[in-house]
Order: C-alpha cells, then sequence, then structure tokens
C-alpha cells in the first residue's frame, strides 16, 4: 500500500510539472501577445520610430533582421552542406570525421557573446568591415553554421545508399552521384534545417551587439558596409535604456509580438515540414 | 552516358578539393576563435595596470619604484594613507591628480597650450616629498624637472581569476579581479539547475512513461517552443512580469537579483534537459521494464530502480548540458539580474554574471585597452568552459554503465 | 489452482483468443504449442496480467486463481505478480549486479533484512541450479554472465520472490542446446515445489518436459490433454497434422 501512495503523489507531481511547465509558455506567449497586439497596426509595421522610440514603427528593424538573416544564410547554407557533403560523403569513419565532428559540436555549444567578440575582433576590427551588415551577417553565419551542418549531416544520411551504388553503377562519378541523386534526395530535410536557422539568427542579439547593431538610424541601410538596425536589438534596447522607458514600452511589446511571431512561424514551419516528410516517407 | 574530358576531371578534383576545405571549416573556425581571444585577452598580462597614456610620478627622495595596482586603487581612494604601508618611509600619502594643478597655478601660468605644464608639474613634484601625482604622459615632467616615475605593476593572473574587485574604470589604476563574475555566474547558473533539474526530470519521466499519445503530441511541441523563444525575449518577460513579483514577494528593495535569473535561466535550461533526458529514458528496452513489473514492482518502482539507473547516462549529459545553457547565457541574464559587479552575499542581491559582464562593457572599452583586453579574457574563460561542457557531455553519454548500478 | 472459462481477448479489433477454457492442476508442468502467432503468448500472459500494459486491449471470460478471479475490481496487481512469476524469452537481467538482480524482487517488496535477503538470494540460486557457479562472485554483474546462466539467473530472481505459479514464456529459444537441457532439467526438479505453465514452440521439448500439453491455433485451444496422449494419440486431426508436421 506504501509503494502505491508513494507513486501516486509522485506521478501527481511529474504531472503537475507537466502543466506548469504548458503554463509558464502560455503566460510569457500571452503576456507579449495581449499586450503587443494593440500596438500592431500597418504603421507600426512600416514606418521608422520617432519621438525618441516612443512612437512611430519599427519598420528599419524588420528590414535589418532580413538582411541579417539572408546575409548569415550565404555564408553559411553553402558552406554548411558541403562542409556535410565531406563528412558523410567522402571521409569514411576515422578519427578524421570523429574529430571534425567533435570540433563542430564545440562550436555548436560556443556560447553567443563569445561569437560576438570574436566577430569584433576579426571581421569589425582586424578585417576593418566595421560595424557593418558583412560584419553581422558573418558572425551570425558561424553562429549557424553547426546547426546547418548537424541538420544537413542527418539529411544526407538518411538518403539511401541503395540510389548511390544504382548511380555509381551506371557509370556516374561520385560528384555527379552526389549532385544528381544524393543532394536532390535530402533537399527537402536540409531545408527544414534552413528554416530551423532562420528561426534561430532571427531572435539572436549578442552576436550583433558589436558587430552591426545600431539603436537609430535615419536611413534604411543602403551596403553591406553599413549598420542596421535588428528586431532582438531593437527590444532590447526599448527594455533597457532609452530616455523615456515607460513610454517605450507599448513599443517594446510590439517589437516582442513581431519578433515572436517571426520565430515562431519558422520554426514551426520546420516542424510541420519535418513531420510531412516523415509521413512521406512512411507510406513509401 | 557522361563525357569525361580532361575538363570534367580538373572541375571534379576542385569541387571535391574545395569539400575537403569546408570539411575542415569548423575546425578552422573554432582554432582562429580560441587565437584571437587567447591573444587578445593575455595582452592584458602585459601591460601596467594603469589607464592607458598616463603614469603615475613622485618626489625622486620617495624610495618607491613600483606599485601594484590594489594599492594604487586604494591609496587614491584613501584607504591606504601612509606611504609606509606600500613599502615606503613613515609619509602620509598626499594623493594628486592633474586637475588639481589648477589649485596652484592659473591658466597663463601654464602657458599657451599647456607647454609649461610638465615644469609647473616637476615644482609641484619637488616641493611635496609624499606627493603621488597621477599624470597624462604627455605632460609628465621628467627626471630633470624633479619627478620620478613610479612603474605600476601589471595585472597579474592571480590579480584577475582571484581578484575581488571589478573596477576596469577606475582611475588611475583599473582593477579586474575577475572573481565577482565568476562567483556571480557560479551562483545563477546553480540557483537555475537546481530548479530545472528535478523540475526537467520529471517532466521528462512523465512524457515518456507516464502520458499518453494525445498528452505527448500537446506536450513536445510546447516545449519546442520554450526553447525557440529569444533570449532577449526571455529577459524582457523577466524584467517586466517576473522581477517585480520577486521584489514584491520577498520584499526586495529591487527584483532584480540572482534568483530572478536562475529562474528566468531554468526555464531556458527546461527543454534541453527535459529533450535529452526523455531521449535517453524512452530507450531504456522494454525487457528490462518487464522483468521488473513481473516481479511485483510498482511502475514508479521499476522508474526509479532500472529505469533511472540505466538512463543515468543520458541523463547526465542533459544535466551537463543544461548547465552549459545557464553559463553562456546572456541577454536574459544582463536584462535581469541587476548589474553589480560585486561578490554576491545573499541569492537575492544584483549580481553580474561573466556573458553579461562581456555584452554590457565591451561597447566602452576602448579598442585595444586593457579593458578591452580584460572582456576577452572574460571571454576566455567562457570559451574553455564550454568547451569542457561540451567534452564532458560527450564523454558522459557514450559511457554505457554495465556495472552494478 | 488455476481455472479459465470461456476466455475471448481482443488486441483492438483483432480477436486474439476465442472461447478458451482450461483447468490447470497445482504441481504440474503444463506446456502451450502451436504454431506462431496462434495466441500461445498472449494467453500466458493473461495469468499474470502483463497484457495490461498494451493499450487497447479488451477481456471477457473468468480467469480464476485458487479461486479468485485475478481481474476482479479489488485485485492488486503488483502482488499478483508476485504470486504469479515470469521467465522471458530473451534473457533480461538488470543491469546490476547477480546478487542485486536476485534481491531486487525482495527489496521491491518491502523486505530490508540483509541476513534474510542473503540467504533467499542464496536459496534461489541453489533452487536455480546457479549457485554453485556464481557464488564466489555474487558481486559482478550480470552481463558477465554467459547467456544460459543469465537465464537461470533471471529464473532465480524471479523464484526468490516465492511466486506459486511461474510462467515460461519460451525460455530456451535464444539459448544453445547444452543451456537448453539444463534449463528442462530445472523444470524437472522446480516442478515439486511450484505449478509451471511453459510456452514453446519447440515440440519436442513440450514432449520432455511436460505432464498436459495444450495445442493452440489461430486463437483457439484445439486440445488440451496429458502430454503421452496427445503425442501419440490426439484427438483432433489438426493436432495430428501439427504435430506430424503437416504444416509448421
Amino acid at each position: 500500500m506504501n509503494q502505491k501512495i508513494k507513486q501516486k503523489t509522485v506521478f501527481f507531481l511529474f504531472r503537475l510539472f507537466s502543466f506548469f511547465i504548458v503554463g509558464i509558455l502560455v503566460s510569457i506567449l500571452g503576456f507579449i501577445v495581449i499586450n503587443g497586439i494593440r500596438v500592431i497596426s500597418w504603421d507600426f509595421l512600416t514606418k521608422s520610430p520617432t519621438d525618441g522610440m516612443t512612437a512611430g514603427g519599427i519598420f528599419p528593424a524588420i528590414v535589418g533582421t532580413f538582411y541579417l538573416v539572408i546575409g548569415s544564410l550565404i555564408f553559411a547554407v553553402p558552406l554548411g552542406v558541403m562542409s556535410a557533403i565531406y563528412t558523410t560523403e567522402y571521409a569514411g569513419n576515422g578519427y578524421i570525421v570523429r574529430f571534425i565532428r567533435l570540433m563542430t559540436n564545440n562550436l555548436a555549444s560556443v556560447p553567443s557573446i563569445v561569437f560576438g567578440l570574436f566577430g569584433m575582433a576579426l571581421f569589425v576590427n582586424n578585417l576593418g568591415f566595421g560595424d557593418s551588415i558583412l560584419a553581422g551577417s558573418l558572425t551570425l553565419g558561424l553562429l549557424t553554421l553547426p546547426l546547418i551542418i548537424r541538420t544537413s549531416e542527418e539529411a544526407l544520411k538518411a538518403v539511401p545508399d541503395a540510389y548511390r551504388s544504382g548511380s555509381l553503377a551506371l557509370g556516374a562519378s561520385k560528384l555527379q552521384t552526389i549532385r544528381k541523386v544524393v543532394l536532390p534526395s535530402a533537399l527537402s530535410n536540409i531545408l527544414t534545417g534552413v528554416i530551423l536557422s532562420i528561426g534561430r539568427v532571427s531572435g539572436e542579439t549578442a552576436p550583433i551587439l558589436f558587430t552591426v547593431a545600431a539603436y537609430f538610424l535615419p536611413n534604411l541601410p543602403q551596403s553591406i558596409f553599413d549598420q542596421a538596425m535588428a528586431l532582438p536589438y531593437h527590444l532590447y534596447v526599448l527594455a533597457t535604456s532609452g530616455t523615456d522607458l515607460e513610454a517605450s514600452r507599448p513599443m517594446a511589446y510590439g517589437t516582442a509580438l513581431v519578433l515572436i511571431v517571426i520565430v515562431l512561424v519558422f520554426n514551426l514551419s520546420a516542424t510541420l515540414l519535418r513531420q510531412g516528410l516523415n509521413k512521406k516517407f512512411k507510406q513509401n | 552516358m557522361a563525357q569525361k574530358n580532361l575538363l570534367g576531371k580538373i572541375i571534379e578534383k576542385t569541387a571535391e578539393s574545395l569539400l575537403t576545405v569546408s570539411g575542415a571549416l569548423t575546425t578552422i573556425a573554432i582554432l582562429f576563435i580560441t587565437i584571437f581571444l587567447f591573444k587578445e585577452g593575455f595582452g592584458l598580462f602585459k601591460t601596467p595596470a594603469i589607464e592607458d597614456g598616463y603614469g603615475l610620478y613622485v618626489n625622486p627622495e620617495n624610495p618607491v619604484n613600483q606599485l601594484y595596482p590594489l594599492d594604487v586603487k586604494n591609496m587614491y581612494d584613501e584607504e591606504i594613507i601612509n606611504w609606509k604601508e606600500v613599502g615606503g618611509t613613515d609619509w602620509e600619502i598626499m594623493v594628486f591628480r592633474i586637475d588639481d594643478v589648477f589649485d596652484y597655478y592659473s591658466d597663463e601660468d601654464l602657458g599657451e597650450n599647456y607647454s609649461l605644464l610638465p615644469e609647473k608639474l616637476g615644482h609641484i613634484i619637488s616641493d611635496h616629498k609624499n606627493i603621488i601625482a597621477y599624470v597624462p604622459e604627455e605632460f609628465a615632467p621628467s627626471a630633470a624637472q624633479g619627478a620620478k616615475e613610479v612603474k605600476v605593476l601589471n595585472t597579474t593572473v592571480s590579480d584577475f581569476f582571484l581578484g575581488k574587485e571589478w573596477l576596469p574604470t577606475a582611475t588611475p589604476s583599473p582593477l579586474f579581479g575577475s572573481l565577482p563574475l565568476i562567483l556571480g555566474t557560479l551562483l545563477v547558473s546553480l540557483i537555475a539547475i537546481v530548479l530545472a533539474l528535478p523540475l526537467g526530470l520529471g517532466v521528462a519521466v512523465y512524457l515518456s512513461e507516464l502520458a499518453d499519445e494525445r498528452m505527448r503530441k500537446f506536450l513536445k511541441p510546447v516545449i519546442e517552443l520554450l526553447a525557440g523563444i529569444p533570449s532577449v525575449v526571455y529577459g524582457f518577460f523577466g524584467l517586466v512580469v517576473v522581477a517585480p513579483l520577486v521584489q514584491k514577494a520577498f520584499n526586495l528593495p529591487v527584483g532584480e537579483t540572482a534568483f530572478t535569473g536562475g529562474l528566468i535561466l531554468a526555464i531556458m535550461a527546461l527543454p534541453t534537459i527535459i529533450s535529452v533526458a526523455e531521449d535517453a529514458i524512452s530507450n531504456t528496452p522494454r525487457a528490462m521494464r518487464e522483468a521488473s513489473l513481473a516481479l511485483g514492482a510498482t511502475q514508479w518502482q521499476t522508474i526509479r530502480k532500472v529505469v533511472i539507473p540505466y538512463a543515468g547516462s543520458g541523463i547526465s549529459a542533459a544535466a551537463v548540458l543544461g548547465i552549459g545553457r545557464a553559463v553562456g547565457e546572456t541577454m536574459a541574464v544582463l536584462m535581469i539580474t541587476g548589474n553589480a559587479a560585486v561578490i554576491p552575499t545573499s541569492i537575492f542581491e544584483p549580481v553580474r554574471t561573466i556573458p553579461a559582464t562581456i555584452a554590457a562593457e565591451l561597447g566602452e572599452a576602448p579598442s585595444g585597452g586593457q579593458h578591452y583586453q580584460a572582456l576577452f579574457l572574460l571571454g576566455c574563460i567562457l570559451f574553455l568552459i564550454s568547451m569542457m561542457i561540451s567534452v564532458v557531455s560527450e564523454m558522459v553519454s557514450k559511457k554505457k554503465n554495465y556495472k552494478s548500478v | 489452482m488455476i481455472k479459465v472459462k470461456d476466455i475471448n481477448f481482443y488486441y483492438g479489433d483483432f480477436h486474439a483468443l476465442k472461447d478458451i477454457s482450461i483447468k490447470i492442476k497445482p504441481n504440474t508442468v503444463t506446456a502451450f504449442i502451436g504454431p506462431s502467432g496462434c495466441g500461445k503468448s498472449t494467453f500466458l500472459r493473461l495469468f499474470n496480467r502483463m497484457n495490461d500494459l498494451i493499450a487497447d486491449t479488451r477481456l471477457e471470460g473468468e480467469c480464476l486463481i485458487d479461486g479468485k478471479d485475478i481481474y476482479g475490481k479489488s485485485v492488486d496487481v503488483d502482488k499478483l505478480r508476485k504470486n504469479v512469476g515470469m521467465v522471458f524469452q530473451k534473457p533480461n537481467p538488470f543491469p546490476k549486479s547477480i546478487f542485486e538482480n536476485v534481491a531486487y524482487g525482495l527489496r521491491v517488496n518491502g523486505m530490508n533484512d540483509k541476513k534474510k535477503i542473503a540467504q533467499r538470494v542464496e536459496n534461489s540460486l541453489i533452487s536455480a541450479a546457479l549457485w554453485d557457479e556464481v557464488r564466489d562472485k555474487l558481486n559482478k554483474s550480470a552481463f558477465e554472465l554467459s547467456g544460459g546462466q543469465q537465464q537461470r539467473l533471471c529464473i532465480a530472481r524471479a523464484l526468490a520472490v516465492n511466486p506459486k505459479i511461474l510462467l515460461m514464456d519460451e525460455p530456451a529459444s535464444a539459448l544453445d542446446p547444452i543451456s537448453t537441457s539444463k534449463i528442462e532439467e530445472l523444470i524437472h526438479q522446480l516442478k515439486e515445489d511450484y505449478t509451471i505453465v511453459i510456452v514453446t514452440h519447440n515440440m519436442q521439448q513440450a514432449a520432455r518436459v511436460s505432464d498436459k500439453t495444450g495445442f493452440f491455433m489461430l486463437g483457439e485451444l484445439i486440445e488440451y490433454s496429458d502430454t503421452k496422449k496427445m503425442f501419440l494419440k490426439p484427438d483432433k486431426e489438426t493436432t495430428q497434422n501439427y504435430i506430424t508436421g503437416r504444416f509448421g
């Protein structure tokens, strides 16, 4: 009897924990949605901030985030996919591959502020790009590289060996096989990884603090050597600095809402895409 | 059938070498990061701990030739008031900053463009044998003009790692004692793990053992959503909702404390802990579970005595990764732990963590200066910690415990 | 001792067991034989309610052990499983020492006395004919034992909690011939103190080991009689066909 009571209590506790977690999510999302929704308007999304960030919109921040995301993908996707192709298709299983995997895991656990520090030292100062979209994109690209590599590796590994053998047996070279058979087959899963990393990059603040982010720019960035505003940095600034915190608060809620929507939309798309793909394979 | 001409072969070879190089990409990145961080960071130990472009000057009769940075700070804070406390003679210390020159001379006395300034400073110094003058090097009096430079020693390794005061902008001598930051980081992370680990394990057990399909399909996306929320949003939530709550609940002067930070970090670390632990637990072989149940053990006894020990390595990996997440977190912590770079005496006080310090101060630190270098050193510490965590979690999850458990 | 009447069992819509009635006497060895998928394992698992672990199942009919309905509302399932032990097809020792494996059932059921536990462990290992081989290495990991030894360890583990009935689900199918014969010998010895029900796909084993045999096919109990009779002169033609290998 004693054991039964213990079990009942413990299981009840665990069930409680799980509902608690749901509660946390609901409070955070609720907090942002409820407070942010009244601020959202067409103007909010398409105009610049005015009156010391207490009115206007967040358009430049949206644009800036957009540029940074594209920039980071330009660097991370080709390089990451190529790296994944190397480790899954060419490198075999010796300790070179294991070492590379270890390094990739290490890179994945580097805190985002260290990327910011490194990005500033290398791209902004050493290479002289200055605070720029270029420096920011490179830094963010580095941050997201392990994620792209990992998801691409999984995507490539999921392609059945039978496809490869079939292609090689017809006289195609290894490279042709990869290009014409393996990659197309893995493409949708690679895409899932890319979408996931968009969600991730949109929300990162620390890497852009010292490489590209600006508090306020009167004009939109014209070249990759310009600074840019960005949504996560904008939220940070609205919440902690600025001349009148109380008055900027509504803008902050709106920014948070837009940021969350973007991040969640991309994360959700990636998950749905992955589930959809799994279903397709199961039916086969 | 594909035509294999010479050009085609060259293209192939090039492409393949390109692929090989990109394989090394992450290794190169880690290498570069290490080099940059350490090169910049360790520069701190090679520089005298005095504001760049300034020097300390004393009367030539003063036997003291060099000073520790901590002593300089204490002298100018008037916590050290006698020269004998720093190895000199029994004279009361007279503290002098460059602005004090106007107590002695007028603007005209100093000549055009302050050309007579060094000479006048030399007079002041010769007149007061117990003086210590903090002066820009461009206006420094020479030995002929009656002054002797006192060397300020470099910040040492132990100064950095064991120093109790982090005052990077103090003049004349900045202090780079990272102990408050290290302790702050440890404190906040400890709170986070103490809260997140039991909670996360409980949810992991619930997910893998108790929840039905519907619940699982509902909970898993919830956890993924929590994982996807950006750090700055957590910080915002913590700042506007949690900090005031904590302030009210515990009757504190401010809500931005280590405890609040730990609370939010715990939430951020939860998804990692839950998914890794849940994975490990559900991979326990069914046969083992059935054997336990067939002996009359309850489900909870089976979980406690067979499943969890079996999944032990996976659960440890979850804990380690959770700690890693907490230690490296920047924005949320920056926004909600207050900003006191002092050694914490209770969990209800503001603290500063290492990542937050870097984020908060890097913008102000002049490039290449000591503050800059000190921040890079902090980055080195963070980098090393994250490498260790990555390696430890790999080792821990590979260990299969077949032995008595 | 075990009395089963008009049992029907469903996995979802699939009618896995059809109108089965059987009586099993104490201190006998009963074997269930039949082609794969015929329901014999499912039927075995009714007796210690291990089928409860599978979702979407339904049971109709009566299942009585010593006169009590084991599917009754007030039945303590954990206590039932103490009284009705089970040995599985593949040896499944816990990742613990040999001693702790056998002691597990005792600890879980509340026994704390170190001496008592040690004594029971020793007795169980003796009953399982494993004591001599492991007495010097009780603290070693169970995984260091061979497959046959691990299976005997699992038998000792099941015996330690003193069940009245021992269910064995193809206990030797994963073992080599020598270990198999050791297990069969063991069953002979255990018969004196326990009621044993064994599922096997090996007819010769059933013939060697059991007193009574039940032949299952497609969820039905085709025939149930004394083993000697079943193998020499079965009543039903289907039984005859199975035994003589007309179908597998």
